[in-house]
């Protein structure tokens, strides 16, 4: 599974970074970066938390 | 042995994720949703920021919609009471219905009011009808709004009044705006900008009465003074939902009382703004009315129901809260817990330029950091909040230049 980011959406809080630190990751002017977009089955609990609590629901996954 | 039919009573954000929950696990054979909104789950946050801006259609809030054939959304039914042996929940038109599975309560918080609150152009922002209504009044041009309480409702009430153009004044009971939440300090930071805009922003001015003819058209304060205001915007908090609980025999007291698990009694389990609960992580016996909050407890309230049927582990609920609101680009994070706080240090730039980290001391701990527009060190630091910390260690660590984001206090 890829995953999604939608730009237009990402406000750039940062919450997936913490669900999910092996795949997002804020810099320092705190804009978001995808680590990694094809997500192992291991991840997934971590990166479905990310997508649940993302405030802009910025976030997919698809096949 | 499959699990029995399920009641949830809320269809909005803690409601529609502990459905999405239930609904991951095979053993549940069916789900009731009883929402007293007409609508379907929508999203709040947005109806005080995007709507109330006027860059989202309201139609934009709708949340994904659960699709399994095993649920089912009764909208517009309220529901009138819960007797803990079915348990069965009483329906307005008199009729009742058992749910042996389980009730999962959550049924959310209403808006606080004052007297006058319900003449015309008076508002609070909770629903999706309160945004609609609200924008309509601000479509006419008001001369002046009154935005009554400077919490986060209020300030972005007061930021979307001034993008679109209208003369708002805030009035805040207390000394400085966000004083009991956050420190006079970084609460006159966090209203800078409003400042500059051209805000007023009136302290020590608690709101008494609301008066007009039919129309609002005076705020009346605490002091006796009275303002002139042709809409007003209520932000004075809320208080959880828990009337049609009376005579359950749940304990009521600001909200329904439940263990560190969630539990309000066998079977009925609670979760979001309605829920008090024991949260061990911050020693707190509390309700919390986050957005980020209503999605943690709703999945974890459904899988605690499951686990009296044996399909999931029963664990006690531990959170580090965070809540997030936007003020025209700013960005202010909150994450822990700043209640009863004793002290605020301002570690990370300075409020001075608007970029910065405030941590909270509560007894020898860290309890909470606030961010504003620095969302990478709050991420930091909601990590380090995921165990307690003691504040000389936080101290250090702000020092760092708060580090690698690998090492914390405590590892060695």
């Amino acid at each position: 599974m890829k995953i999604d980011v939608d730009w237009d959406l990402c406000d750039g809080n940062g919450v997936c970074a913490i669900e999910a630190p092996g795949v997002f990751e804020m810099d320092d002017d705190d804009e978001l970066h995808v680590l990694k977009e094809d997500i192992e089955e291991e991840e997934r609990p971590q990166v479905d938390a990310a997508i649940r609590v993302c405030p802009k629901r910025a976030l997919s996954l698809h096949p | 042995m499959k699990v029995a039919p399920i009641a949830v009573v809320g269809a909005s954000l803690a409601g529609l994720t502990a459905v999405q929950a239930l609904t991951e696990s095979p053993a549940v054979t069916a789900v009731t949703v009883f929402g007293d909104e007409p609508h379907p789950p929508y999203d709040r946050p947005p109806l005080s920021k995007e709507v109330l801006r006027g860059v989202w259609d309201v139609g934009r809030c709708a949340l994904k919609p659960v699709e399994d054939p095993r649920v089912t959304w009764r909208t517009g039914v309220t529901v009138t009471g819960l007797d803990q042996d079915g348990p069965r929940l009483r329906l307005a038109g008199g009729t009742a219905e058992s749910f042996p599975g389980g009730v999962l309560i959550a049924t959310g918080a209403t808006p606080r009011t004052i007297a006058g609150a319900d003449l015309d152009g008076v508002h609070v922002l909770r629903s999706l009808d309160d945004a609609l209504g609200l924008n309509a009044d601000l479509d006419r041009l008001p001369g002046r709004v009154v935005v009554a309480g400077g919490g986060f409702i209020g300030a972005e009430v007061a930021a979307a009044c001034v993008e679109r153009g209208l003369n708002v004044t805030v009035l805040e009971a207390q000394d400085a705006p966000f004083e009991r939440v956050l420190g006079a300090e970084v609460g006159e930071a966090v209203m800078a900008e409003h400042r500059a805009r051209g805000v007023q922003i009136r302290t020590a001015a608690a709101v008494a009465a609301l008066h007009g003819p039919g129309r609002v058209e005076s705020v009346e304060l605490a002091d006796g003074s009275h303002l002139p205001a042709d809409v007003v915007v209520l932000g004075l908090g809320v208080t959880p939902c828990v009337e049609w609980l009376t005579g359950s025999g749940l304990t009521i007291d600001n909200g329904v009382v439940c263990d560190a698990s969630l539990a309000a009694a066998p079977r009925i389990v609670a979760a979001g703004d309605v829920a008090r609960w024991p949260n061990h992580r911050f020693g707190e016996f509390r309700r919390v009315e986050h957005w980020d909050n209503a999605i943690r407890q709703g999945r974890h309230a459904a899988l605690r129901l499951l686990a009296e049927h044996g399909y999931a582990e029963k664990q006690d609920f531990t959170t580090v809260p965070w809540v997030w609101s936007d003020q025209y680009a700013n960005k202010l994070q909150v994450v822990g817990s700043t209640v009863d706080f004793a002290e605020v240090v301002v570690a990370h730039g300075t409020t001075a330029e608007q970029r910065f980290v405030a941590l909270y001391r509560r007894g020898e701990h860290l309890v909470a950091a606030v961010g504003f527009n620095n969302a990478r060190l709050v991420t930091r630091y909601r990590r380090l909040l995921a165990r307690p910390v003691r504040w000389n260690d936080a101290l250090a660590y702000a020092a760092s230049g708060a580090g690698p984001a690998s090492t914390r206090p405590g590892d060695h």
